[in-house]
């Protein structure tokens, strides 16, 4: 029997330009690439040199600190650029993707009765490796560790995300591949969660606790559910991974082909008609979204939701881990005595003349002003309110800017990713840049305990 | 506008000219790391909130001034009627000349050192002096010297304030810091019966030089009167209602009871100040005057005690007279300084208005606590934060020492090749 998990504490927020649950195939790219930055704390070899030609699936490069780590390219083509910044730092990897596409092929892997071993030679040389990350530090797990669990959320509670439910229709048997494979890698549990109904196509597999979440964002985030399931103690290590993902690592068990095919929900309120489109890893954006149109100019393309994806552009490509893109209006106006105004066309955690508690469930079209400035710290107990997790987060976060490392791991640094503390960011009244003070945080203890 | 913060982006006066334009309008700026969207409000709306639960005091206190100087003179209208005898021109013109004074030195001079030590520092204005500076007037005497209040007003913000850092990082609430100033420096001009009412100061020191013209006029506070066990002189002249509508006597803000309780149901409802730290404040005052009483009815103290007055004061009471109410609601309520976990708030709350009470009657040279005892409580607050948080932290231990923690597979190879080369 699983379990139910509910969640008071937290806040949803409601935007307009949610995805059309219809599907349409997005137009082919002829550049894919691999942004780097999705690879945190990697630090790249490159295995082909620039003009080479590749297959899809073939390793383009490989982690230094774990040669047998590989990143593979999503199509076929020719390796056209590597664009460097700062000290040579390799920032994006494009290839020209052929015509006619041709595969790299696995040998097929019997999952029921693969070693652990077997199971992550199969995945590391793929290339499907990198999908599996690990906390403490929210980084891609390392394969010679072993997990106390692993956990999967299929419960969406993020504004505009893709709809799990949705995209993974038809797509079991991926799944319970993949979710056989892992669960070899860990002597615990695979904790899957799914949205209360259990409509979810996770719902059905074997192998898996299931535990039915319910409540506001931040419920479906993993972090919010670890906590909840089995909170990580110092020392201890869980893996996480993205449902989407493991439909990847599921069909290349099953078929042995590494198929970085997505489907991507396109939202926000600067898309004319949201929707969702079947495309691959390293797609150029804009394939899709002119497809749908555009309203106006001044917008801004994320890769992923509005609270914990990256800042894109319109000619940007589509991240490693995403499955959805967001374009909502930039918001580079001034507001004349916009901080005594009444406010209805905004979102509040507060009732300080502004009117959003008064329609809980009306849709926002809110851009990218930060409506305020940075500020120091100064209301308390707001946090508290939206933040689920058995941890105090102004004061970790606090921990995390003066760099007190015993502070930091003892307020549960290590239980928490940067995406958990999106929605303190969100409400925050003195503007503070909370994921970016948790991820240096993070780097930090890494850095220093490891 | 914006052409002027251009002009001055990167020069020394930046922060000067964009406190200015961030007056006036919320900035461009967008987003640039983590969530892509923010939330509605920021510090400035947060501020001015607290502002809004203010300005009705404020109102009040204007033609309280007024009031209370002239009922001083003319004896306590008969037949009171709030049209007729309280909101009246003379009244507020009174408040005119004395409050609003209070009010511009307050600002001005606050907003020049918080100026100057942002262009000082190179950090933006902050919007904490916005709250700090209508505060200060309002629990200040009457006639409280300008120069004095400038004086105060300087050595609040800086010793109060930026030696700290500034907004956020101060350890004591400012406007707290600006009184209990003025209250050890000037003590004579801060205490007694002669400073709550305007002109009572003047008036008998002229009766003192021999002008045999004026009449003499006291404004004892209620407290004041029941520290010289002066019930019967009290009661005679104000009653229970004037205590709660709040036409009596007092620092500037500080008597309107039926408003700060608006205010503070107003400021709860818009979530910007804890209702923990108000509720649990409010039952720790009446939690020690129960005890006062207590005594009294045992017989531990009797009329001859010169506790008695106060000790013997209705427990409930000591909510309606002094600044209890505006204490509780507007300062201790302070997020920078008060307890930042929420059952931190509930102890600091309730040791702020235990602490007031007991100060207010035990205090011989002067018969009120909220202040003295909500600055002990900013000192205190740190470390009841921390013991709250140490209880969070060692569930964390237990749940480390009961967990099965799995070797990692790198850790046993390790120890392999340890033994190995040993």
């Amino acid at each position: 029997m699983s379990k139910d998990i509910r969640i008071k504490k937290g806040m949803n927020i409601n935007l307009v330009g949610a995805a059309e649950q219809t599907t349409s195939k997005a137009v082919l790219s002829n550049v894919y690439a691999l942004n780097l930055n999705d690879f945190h704390g990697i630090t790249p070899k490159m295995l082909v040199k620039q003009g080479a030609e590749v297959k899809a699936g073939e390793a383009l490069f490989y982690n230094k600190n774990l040669e047998n780590m590989l990143f593979v390219s999503p199509v076929s083509g020719e390796l056209i650029e590597i664009e460097r910044g700062a000290r040579r730092r390799i920032l994006t990897i494009k290839i020209l993707a052929d015509k006619t596409q041709s595969h790299l092929e696995h040998e097929k892997l019997d999952v029921d009765s693969a070693s652990a071993q077997q199971i992550k030679t199969q995945l590391l040389k793929s290339g499907c490796w990198p999908f599996i990350k690990q906390r403490p530090y929210d980084v891609i797990a390392n394969p010679d560790t072993t997990p106390k669990a692993i956990f999967v959320s299929g419960y969406v509670t993020a504004p505009l995300a893709a709809d799990l439910d949705y995209v993974l229709q038809g797509k079991e048997a991926e799944l319970q591949a993949a979710i056989t494979a892992l669960g070899k890698l860990t002597p615990g549990k695979v904790h899957v969660s799914v949205g209360k109904s259990r409509k979810s196509p996770l719902a059905g597999l074997n192998g898996i606790e299931l535990h039915g979440v319910s409540g506001p964002h931040p419920a479906g985030l993993v972090g919010t559910q670890i906590n909840r399931i089995d909170p990580i103690n110092k020392g201890e290590l869980v893996w996480t991974i993205s449902p989407q993902d493991l439909v990847i690592i599921g069909e290349l068990l099953l078929t042995g082909i590494y198929n970085p095919e997505r489907i991507v929900a396109l939202a926000g309120s600067s898309v004319k008609t949201p929707k969702y489109y079947k495309t691959k890893i390293g797609t150029e954006v804009s394939t899709f979204l002119y497809a749908s149109g555009v309203n106006g100019e001044n917008f801004r393309v994320i890769n992923g939701d509005v609270l914990t994806g990256s800042k894109s552009s319109q000619d940007g490509f589509l991240g490693y881990y995403n499955n959805t893109v967001t374009a909502i209006p930039e918001g580079d106006d001034y507001d004349f005595f916009g901080w005594n105004r009444p406010i209805f066309n905004k979102i509040s955690a507060t009732r300080a003349l502004t009117f959003s508690w008064l329609q809980p469930n009306k849709k926002y079209d809110l851009n990218t002003n930060t409506n305020g400035e940075h500020r120091a710290f100064v209301l308390t107990g707001q946090f508290e309110k939206v933040f689920p997790l058995d941890i105090y987060p102004m004061q970790l976060l606090k921990a995390c800017m003066y760099k007190d490392l015993d502070e930091m791991e003892q307020l549960g640094l290590y239980e928490v990713a940067p995406e958990d503390f999106s929605i303190t960011e969100f409400v925050d009244v003195s503007k503070q840049p909370h994921q970016q003070i948790i991820r240096e945080g993070l780097d930090l203890l890494q850095k220093e305990i490891g | 506008m914006h052409d002027l913060k251009m002009k001055y982006k990167g020069k020394k006066m930046a922060p000067a000219i964009n406190a200015f334009h961030t007056f006036l309008y919320t900035p461009d700026e967008t987003t640039h790391s983590g969530s892509h969207v923010r939330g509605a409000d920021d510090l400035k709306r947060t501020m001015n909130t607290v502002i809004m639960a203010l300005v009705p005091v404020l109102l009040f206190s204007m033609f309280n001034a007024g009031y209370q100087h002239y009922s001083a003179i003319n004896g306590f209208p008969e037949n009171f009627s709030l049209m007729e005898h309280f909101i009246t021109w003379d009244n507020l013109w009174i408040g005119l000349i004395k409050v609003l004074p209070l009010l511009a030195v307050s600002y001005g001079v606050g907003l020049l050192v918080e100026f100057i030590f942002a262009v000082i520092k190179g950090h933006e204005v902050e919007e904490g002096y916005l709250v700090t500076g209508i505060l200060v007037p309002l629990i200040v005497p009457i006639d409280t010297p300008l120069w004095m209040l400038a004086v105060a007003v300087v050595f609040g913000v800086v010793i109060g304030k930026e030696v700290f850092g500034g907004t956020g990082m101060n350890i004591l609430n400012p406007a707290l810091t600006i009184r209990a100033f003025l209250f050890f420096a000037y003590p004579t001009w801060m205490s007694g019966d002669k400073v709550w009412v305007h002109e009572a100061r003047e008036r008998s020191e002229a009766i003192l030089a021999g002008a045999s013209n004026v009449d003499a006029i006291s404004g004892e506070t209620i407290l004041g009167y029941l520290a010289q066990n002066n019930e019967a002189a009290m009661s005679a002249k104000y009653s229970v209602a004037d205590m709660f509508y709040g036409f009596i006597p007092g620092s500037v803000g500080e008597t309107p009871t039926l408003l700060i309780l608006l205010g503070g149901l107003f400021l709860i409802f818009s979530k910007i100040a804890s209702w923990r730290i108000m509720l649990s404040a409010v039952i720790g005052s009446l939690v020690m005057g129960l005890m006062f009483n207590g005594v009294v009815e045992q017989g531990w103290i009797t009329e001859t005690s010169k506790f008695y007055g106060l000790m013997n004061f209705d427990f409930w009471k000591h909510l309606i007279v002094g600044g209890l109410a505006f204490g509780i609601v507007y300062m201790a309520t302070d997020p920078v300084t008060g307890a930042q976990t929420n059952r931190g708030k509930w102890i600091y709350g309730f040791l702020i208005g235990f602490i007031s009470v007991m100060i207010r009657v035990f205090n011989p040279a002067y018969p009120e606590g909220v202040f003295l005892a909500i600055l002990l409580m900013n000192v205190f607050a740190p470390t009841i934060d921390h013991y709250v948080i140490r209880g969070n932290v060692k569930r964390r231990m237990k749940r480390l020492q009961n967990a099965v923690i799995h070797p990692k597979d790198s850790d046993a190879q390790a120890a392999e090749l340890k033994a190995e080369t040993v």
